[in-house]
């Protein structure tokens, strides 16, 4: 197969672009998809500091070293959620990124944050280890972009990530979750950092060719809790749905994007306020990251 | 030829000569789902394959340990 571009040997067949790519061509690609993703929706500039969230994943590293290569300013935040060996490997391979590129990479743990490490977490809330572990990621990647004045936190979700949440909001009719899917959520509070997804027109098999083609040494083995996941089984429906015709997933979230998601953005208003405990945004009282470390501390 | 799959890492041999896209099939792996490496290189679905290759079948499909996604 011959590349689209330049008539090389291909590497990498994209069959919803209708084209293939040989390897420079292939990364010039998912590059303009990142610039292109972050021009459209103003997610930020080379003169703010960027927060990027990695896990030691493809996605994350993919998209640190694209900022990277781009000469944003950029800092990691690495979550240790304390999952056994999957942490301590995915936190190496974090360090290491970090050293090799020297760029700064901020660490927090959730065990110290919450009082117990994920699969802790899970035993004592008898919910699924996804639930406690989201909300501790969402709450200390704010936490960590207001305690080290960053305006913005980045994540690596990719087109795949983001038409599975898309399939399962919708399964389900979650019309509070439909308002906020966005590739860029603006601050709404003073104490609410912007979330943007630069991935967000890549797929995981393209984020995945960028990581193998940079040499990124990224952990390939998946979080252990995940197995199993509802959104697993909603991106193995949307995969088969790409295999018979390409570019449905892209077609599903840009068109949800593009024509549906102001309506749903219409019927939501919620009014924030700050913890009083923590100080961080809620809609109650009480954080639902504080109540979940109160659960913690009594169980133990 | 020597196929290495993961999550959980294994390996299978399939009889070569065979493209890249007939080796899934007979894997029935949507090819989607999957990079397919040999050595430092990856490999369009038209690549012929002989005995003598090890290709790996890297599953992209983040978010769970998952391995490759399978035709029903």
């Amino acid at each position: 197969m011959k590349c689209t571009k330049c008539g090389d040997t291909a590497i990498l067949e994209l069959r919803r672009h209708n084209a293939a790519f040989c390897t420079p061509d292939f990364l010039t690609f998912f590059r303009r998809q990142v610039a292109a993703a972050v021009r459209k929706h103003r997610m930020f500039t080379r003169d703010e500091r960027v927060l990027v969230a990695v896990s030691g994943g493809k996605d994350s590293l993919a998209l640190w070293d694209v900022l990277i290569e781009e000469s944003y300013q950029t800092s990691g935040l690495y979550l240790d959620l304390g999952i056994h060996d999957y942490s301590v490997e995915s936190k190496a391979k974090c360090e290491a990124f970090a050293a090799a590129r020297g760029v700064p990479l901020i660490v927090s743990s959730v065990a110290e944050a919450v009082g117990a490490p994920v699969p802790v977490m899970q035993k004592v809330t008898r919910r699924p280890a996804c639930s406690g572990c989201g909300l501790s990621k969402r709450y200390l990647m704010n936490k960590a972009a207001l305690d080290h004045g960053f305006p913005v936190v980045a994540t690596g979700h990719n087109l795949d990530d983001e038409a599975a949440t898309l399939l399962g909001s919708v399964m389900q009719w979650q019309t509070d979750a439909l308002s906020r899917q966005s590739p860029a959520l603006p601050s709404t509070h003073r104490r609410l950092a912007r979330r943007v997804k630069p991935l967000y027109r890549l797929s995981e098999r393209e984020t995945a060719a960028y990581a193998f083609l940079r040499k990124i040494d990224y952990i390939v083995e998946e979080c252990p809790f995940a197995r199993g996941a509802t959104s697993i089984a909603h991106k193995e429906i949307l995969s088969r749905m790409e295999a018979v015709s390409p570019g449905a997933k892209h077609n599903f979230l840009f068109g949800f994007l593009e024509k549906a998601r102001a309506a749903f953005e219409r019927s939501e208003t919620v009014r924030l306020e700050e913890c009083e405990r923590c100080g961080q945004v809620t809609t109650g009282t009480i954080c639902a990251f504080c109540r979940l470390a109160d659960e913690v501390k009594r169980s133990s | 030829m020597k196929v290495v799959l993961r999550n959980p890492r294994r390996e299978v041999d399939v009889a070569g000569p065979r493209r890249v896209k007939d080796v899934l099939k007979e894997l029935r792996i949507i090819p989607e789902t999957v990079l397919i490496i040999r050595g430092d290189e990856l490999l369009t679905g038209d690549v012929m394959l002989d005995d003598t290759d090890t290709v790996e079948l890297r599953p992209v499909m983040s978010g769970g340990g998952v391995g490759p996604g399978h035709l029903p």
